[in-house]
């Protein structure tokens, strides 16, 4: 009878690359920014456009939040969700021009009680909106990638021309309300009030977003749904009923994405959507389809590039967040955070 | 003869041979059977988009791949012609060379965006070609010392193709059933052919056993990857070669126009007018293309007028005239194309071949 082979076992320290790669997309983001520090050299003008492309990341992070739920939660993809942004900041830039007396007071209150005004009617609509787009366009195509991208993009057509039919086909011009117009001076660097409401804003939609997703009934069915929609199903949830939920509080979402991309803007058009699709689909795929976090790290990284980038080469500007799909999808082909199916 | 030129993809039904021979023969003899600058534009506008149409329906259709880039590679072949025609001269030899880079040229691309985002998964692709596109398309119209911006590019094509040229003086007196022959009517035959030729390519590939691994794919992806075809391997040779065809759909487009835009090549309204034209004419047969495309072209052209007869009609009423005014056109084709999804996906082709 030999001996049993002697048992050594080693506790080798994992590498430092190990160690580090689950939080590498969270640190891509001072990462960027650091070397955006290191190209520019100037504490005032990068302080400007980080709190520029922070401001720009966090408007698109709403708008993108949307389609990536839904498209985690039921495997519907909808490129007709540009289409919300541009509803959105129509309805909302029309209240509040309504509100005229309002925003040009300059009192705070009246103000932000305008925008707040503006606000609710863009959800209003974008949220029924979503409601019927769901019912009409979306349910009959479930499980069918092909005519989900054909039918939605029909829908987005429409939805474009009717904009034009009802506010007319010329860009509108318009200002923002007293209170958010000029800059505060910080450290030698100019930054305007309204980006800074834009991140803050932001912030908040992304803290209520983890919130209701991590901490509530509704957020942990949607998770599981996410990972393993049959089983929810088999447990005796709706889940279908949630879907909706989820797509009118997306559609939503990009309404309120649309105004204060207007707002940020100061003019709209019915293209608008059709515009911020793009870069909508980029922090959709850079994050990973399907998840939320992934998807906020995606719009700080796209929002941060492109202003830096747009500052030191205007011109490369435009290839810089393809760019940045190219390089993130080299690294992870699923993207930044994928989520993990269950099937 | 007619079976191996068609690579065996035979019509299959009766009003659908006649439809398509209809439309052959009224292209193959456009200048005589319908003289007139507007008409002949139409006509060759139509074999254009045929192949261009065809070329899209090889990736969706056989694919089942959506792309949003086809305009793109449309616009490279264009711009190639346009831009070897206007440095190198007039001459056949630019339009060769330049037919050929822009082919190669968007091959490479889609092999690129095709490596980077059919990997992982084809939903990807439809979101990377949208977002490629839409920067190639500004960067077109930025860089204008090279593309001309936005207003493009206007260039010469050979002499023989210009309405300059005159021929057939000694024989039939110049005039030929009261159609002048001129290089237009030379030029109108080289867009024929060149679009002919390229049709008939696609049908042998579509009808070869690559196109029937295509659609073992488009069925079901799983199985045929279980069975051991190399899925990524048949999906980016799709793109690339669908990619390239189009390519040369745009060189003859430059050809025949001598012009090339941003606007006219590249635009996003021309990628929706293509889908249209593939779902209308049905998808999965390039005969859909054919139909599609010639439907949609000619609806393009007249239909219009029809609209704003009827927005004059109801102009007392209140949005009416707003709604069918002639520029409003995109919205109804938003709802055709809609409904034609749902009710229609087989196309015209695919109700006249009888299924489902």
């Amino acid at each position: 009878m030999s001996a049993a082979p002697e048992h050594a076992p080693t506790m080798a320290q994992a590498t430092l690359a190990d160690r580090v790669g689950p939080y590498m997309p969270v640190l891509l983001v001072p990462l960027l920014a650091l070397a955006g520090f290191l190209a520019i050299m100037n504490p005032a003008s990068w302080l400007t456009l980080t709190v520029s492309g922070l401001a720009m990341g966090m408007m698109i992070f709403i708008m993108a939040s949307g389609l990536t739920l839904v498209f985690g939660l039921m495997d519907v993809i909808n490129f007709g969700h540009g289409a919300f942004v541009s509803v959105g900041a129509f309805v909302g830039i029309t209240v509040l021009m309504a509100l005229g007396q309002m925003t040009a007071a300059p009192s705070l209150l009246l103000n932000l009680g305008a925008v707040l005004l503006a606000v609710i009617g863009a959800i209003l609509a974008t949220g029924a909106m979503g409601w019927a787009f769901e019912k009409v366009i979306v349910a009959p195509v479930y499980g069918h990638h092909l005519k989900q991208i054909l039918v939605t993009m029909g829908g987005l057509i429409v939805v474009e021309q009717l904009i034009i039919v009802l506010w007319g086909p010329e860009e509108i011009y318009f200002n923002r309300p007293e209170a958010l117009k000029g800059a505060v001076t910080f450290a030698g660097a100019a930054i305007e009030k309204y980006r800074l409401v834009a991140v803050v804003v932001g912030l908040a939609v992304f803290a209520a977003m983890r919130w209701v997703l991590r901490r509530t009934k509704i957020g942990l069915i949607v998770r599981a749904g996410v990972e393993n929609g049959e089983m929810v199903e088999a447990l005796g949830y709706r889940l279908k009923l949630v879907f909706v939920g989820v797509f009118i509080a997306g559609s939503a979402l990009a309404g309120l994405g649309g105004v204060m991309w207007a707002l940020y803007q100061e003019v709209i058009t019915a293209h608008m959507g059709n515009h911020a699709m793009i870069l909508i689909f980029i922090v959709v795929i850079i994050g990973g389809l399907g998840s939320v976090e992934g998807c906020f790290i995606g719009a700080l990284l796209v929002g941060l590039l492109q202003n830096y980038i747009a500052f030191i080469e205007p011109k490369a500007a435009l290839i810089s967040n393809i760019a940045l799909m190219v390089a993130i999808l080299m690294w992870r082909p699923m993207g930044m955070i994928p989520v993990v199916k269950a099937k | 003869m007619i079976r191996s030129l068609l690579s065996g993809d035979m019509p299959r039904s009766l009003p659908l041979a006649l439809i398509l021979g209809c439309i052959l023969i009224c292209l193959a003899l456009a200048p005589f059977l319908f003289p007139g600058v507007r008409t002949v534009d139409t006509a060759a506008r139509i074999c254009i988009f045929i192949v261009l149409v065809a070329s899209y329906d090889l990736l969706l259709g056989y694919g089942g791949i959506v792309s949003f880039a086809h305009t793109m590679f449309f616009g490279i072949g264009a711009y190639g012609v346009a831009l070897t025609s206007a440095h190198m001269g007039r001459g056949f030899d630019a339009i060769a060379i330049g037919a050929l880079v822009g082919a190669g040229f968007a091959a490479a691309l889609a092999l690129l965006i095709g490596l980077f985002s059919l990997r992982v998964r084809a939903i990807f692709f439809a979101m990377i070609t949208l977002a490629v596109a839409s920067a190639v398309a500004v960067l077109v119209s930025q860089l204008s010392g090279l593309t001309g911006g936005e207003d493009g590019l206007t260039f010469k094509t050979p002499r023989e193709l210009g309405p300059a040229f005159k021929f057939g003086k000694e024989t039939f007196d110049g005039v030929l059933f009261g159609v002048k022959l001129n290089g237009k009517l030379l030029a109108y035959y080289f867009v024929f052919i060149g679009a002919l030729v390229l049709f008939l390519t696609l049908l042998r590939v579509v009808n070869s056993p690559f196109g029937r691994v295509l659609q073992a794919i488009r069925e079901n992806d799983f199985r045929a990857e279980s069975i051991g075809y190399r899925v990524v391997y048949y999906r980016v040779a799709a793109t690339c070669l669908s990619a390239s065809v189009a390519a040369l759909a745009g060189s003859l487009y430059a050809v025949w126009l001598r012009y090339v835009g941003p606007d006219t090549v590249l635009s996003m309204e021309l990628m929706i007018d293509i889908l249209l034209m593939v779902v209308i004419g049905g998808m999965g047969t390039l005969y859909g293309a054919m139909i599609g495309a010639t439907l949609f072209v000619l609806a393009q052209n007249y239909l219009q007028n029809l609209m704003g007869a009827a927005s004059e009609l109801v102009a007392d009423l209140p949005l009416l005239p707003e709604l069918l005014s002639a520029d409003r056109w995109l919205l109804w084709l938003g709802v055709l194309f809609i409904l034609s999804v749902y009710f229609f996906p087989a196309g015209v082709v695919g109700r006249l071949r009888g299924k489902r």
